[in-house]
């Protein structure tokens, strides 16, 4: 039974159907989402919350400093485990984005107005999570003020990138989805940018708003090339959403690594991804609607359908992860059956078992709807989950490369001090950036926000 | 279009308290014979479009998208195929250079930039957005139109926009605060 489909035999199921509870007017829910940027003044807690992430992120900036001084080498990788934690946090960083996009853009198309609330802070969560994610391949080339090389520009030395690597369309894919998402995101700021513009009273806010609305006026002829756009926009960025995170895995699939090389990688990818992403929107949204009041625009209909939307793509992954398993054994090749018995008895089945318990069994609570609807225990799961998720791809990255096909190949990896400052150092980032967008722009869209108010009026 | 010069009438505006009253203002609007109308609302509002008589041929964003998409998509392939075949071809295991399957996903990746960003920036211009000054801007009350009112303009260079009937028309299809717009610096 839907959600939609609950009648209304008690206050606290009825509270459950809603989108957005009763009573607000279009001045209403502009004046609570433009006030949260506008006239509130800043709390103890968000300058204590600043402070903290703000502090983490020096720690990155220190971090990434002492890496250019000294080099790769101070982190744990060696011949041969290249790849370590840099590449475990890209994966990580970048499939976190995908929820966003998937919230803004597929669920638009699929016209489910549960979306409005949520896709703006989304959205924004998928351009930081980008960006500390882009900071990985970056640093981890050893040499990051050469990383230009990556792209094709006409070089006195005449040479050109190599087209056929998936090295190569992972900087497409992936800088094409950070400008993508930008874009996105930015249109969907305009109008809300405007209302900023109008409703400031100070001329600061008034100039600054008012250049990045461009002299939005809500004109109906624009409104129709707007919408047309946005349209559009939701079109494109849904096939490269489950591009992006399909060329991910094409960097393992298209190797021949033991465990690796592996047909069910782009999907069993994405919706891991989408996954780990839906986990970060709760991990954000919970706190967010506490802190600001916005229980009435982010209600439990919101937190139910994002977890179950967890529960679905938990059991996705859960099943790739038993294809994989499946598939190296029938598959009778020798190395991938060794892969299958290190995962489970080598040196890291520590972190194999972890990522079982956090994938696979803890979301299984989420079948019990009163863990869905309990927000202490969806916001604890979403942290394991997002826990689970890095482990899945240390698990991907590190077992497969410790033991690959001959003995004399086979290493050990141990990250170093530096490997966990830059990875804390990348949550500090992300964080620092949510707490300027919340208190510099509207974290949830207004303009949606009326539109919702305007459909519920028509349906009284 | 002709553009209106300093102290000169923009037009008249009517206010509205609902979308609802705002359709069937610009309905009228339309069967009186103005053509030169717009209407300011705070969030899209479906079929007000049709309402004014802007038709889906008013909309070239999507055929701009197409342009951009194309254009992305062929001009990332066929530069793939360029450096391969020809600027700098290497022979790696005695593979084809023609690898056309390996250059697909750079193609689809630059197809949906080319659209979106012809999608973005193309609504933009169409918009005639970035426009910092507007005479609607001066009136204090079109402030509301970013947050909770509804507003429809008749334009001074409409053929039938004559100031008092035109008026007094706007004040007989229900509008609140009609008023002159003028163009002050």
């Amino acid at each position: 039974m839907s959600t939609g489909d609950r009648t209304v035999n008690s206050p606290e199921i009825g509270r459950l159907a809603r989108v957005l509870e009763p009573g607000h007017s279009y001045a209403s829910v502009t004046d609570k989402i433009a006030s949260i940027v506008l006239t509130r003044p800043v709390s103890i807690g968000w300058l204590g919350g600043f402070s903290i992430a703000f502090t983490l992120m020096m720690v990155l900036l220190g971090s990434i400093a002492w890496l250019i001084v000294k080099g790769v080498g101070i982190w744990g990788i060696n011949i041969p485990i290249g790849w370590g934690f840099a590449i475990v946090n890209f994966v990580w960083w970048i499939g976190i984005g995908h929820a966003g996009t998937l919230i803004s853009a597929i669920l638009f198309l699929l016209n489910q107005k549960w979306r409005t609330s949520i896709n703006r802070f989304a959205e924004a969560m998928t351009l930081f999570a980008v960006a500390c994610a882009g900071i990985f391949p970056l640093i981890h080339t050893g040499r990051p003020w050469m990383a230009y090389y990556m792209f094709p520009y006409p070089s006195t030395m005449s040479i050109w990138p190599q087209f056929r690597s998936p090295l190569i369309w992972d900087v497409f894919a992936v800088s094409t989805y950070g400008t993508v998402s930008a874009l996105f995101w930015f249109v969907g700021l305009i109008p809300d940018l405007a209302t900023l513009r109008d409703r400031a009273t100070n001329k600061t806010a008034q100039v600054i708003y008012g250049m990045l609305a461009m002299g939005w006026r809500g004109s109906a002829r624009h409104w129709h090339r707007y919408q047309s756009a946005y349209l559009l926009l939701a079109g494109l960025a849904t096939p490269l959403v489950l591009s992006v995170h399909t060329v991910v895995s094409f960097d393992f699939s298209i190797a021949i690594v033991p465990g690796w090389h592996t047909t069910i990688f782009p999907p069993y990818f994405v919706a891991g991804a989408i996954y780990s992403g839906f986990a970060m929107v709760l991990t954000i949204a919970i706190p967010l609607r506490k802190a600001y009041d916005l229980e009435d625009f982010i209600t439990m209909r919101h937190l139910e359908n994002m977890a179950k939307v967890m529960l679905a793509t938990g059991l996705i992954v859960a099943y790739g992860y038993f294809f994989e398993f499946f598939m190296s054994l029938y598959s009778g090749n020798k190395f991938d059956v060794f892969l299958v018995q290190q995962r489970l008895h080598g040196p890291y089945s520590g972190y194999y078992f972890a990522l079982i318990l956090c994938n696979i069994l803890t979301p299984q609570l989420l079948w019990i709807q009163k863990v869905r609807t309990n927000v202490a225990v969806l916001f604890v799961m979403s942290l394991v989950i997002n826990l689970g998720m890095w482990l899945e791809r240390f698990v991907i990255v590190v077992i497969s490369l410790t033991r690959d096909f001959v003995p004399s190949a086979w290493g050990r990896y141990q990250a170093t001090f530096w490997d966990y400052s830059t990875f804390v150092g990348t949550i500090g980032l992300f964080v620092t950036l949510l707490f300027l967008f919340v208190r510099a722009l509207p974290a949830i869209s207004i303009a949606e926000m009326r539109e919702l108010v305007a459909h519920e009026d028509r349906h009284k | 279009m002709k553009v209106p010069h300093a102290n000169e009438v923009y037009g008249l505006i009517g206010e509205f308290d609902t979308p609802k009253e705002l359709m069937a203002a610009a309905r009228k609007v339309r069967e009186a014979g103005y053509h030169r109308i717009d209407a300011y609302a705070p969030f899209p509002i479906e079929g007000l479009s049709q309402a004014l008589g802007l038709g889906r041929k008013h909309d070239l964003v999507p055929l701009l998208t197409l342009i951009g998409g194309l254009g992305g998509g062929l001009t990332g392939f066929f530069f793939q195929l360029w450096v391969n075949m020809s600027a700098y071809p290497l022979n790696i295991g005695g593979r084809p250079l023609n690898s056309w399957p390996a250059f697909i996903p750079v193609t689809f990746e630059l197809t949906v930039l080319g659209a979106s960003t012809f999608a973005v920036f193309g609504m933009l211009a169409l918009n005639k957005l970035p426009q910092p000054h507007h005479p609607l801007f001066n009136l204090a009350r079109f402030k509301h139109a970013s947050i909770d009112k509804f507003f429809l303009c008749i334009e001074a260079h409409d053929p039938k926009f004559h100031l008092e009937e035109t008026a007094r028309f706007l004040q007989s299809v229900n509008a609140q605060h009609v008023s002159e717009v003028r163009d002050e610096d």
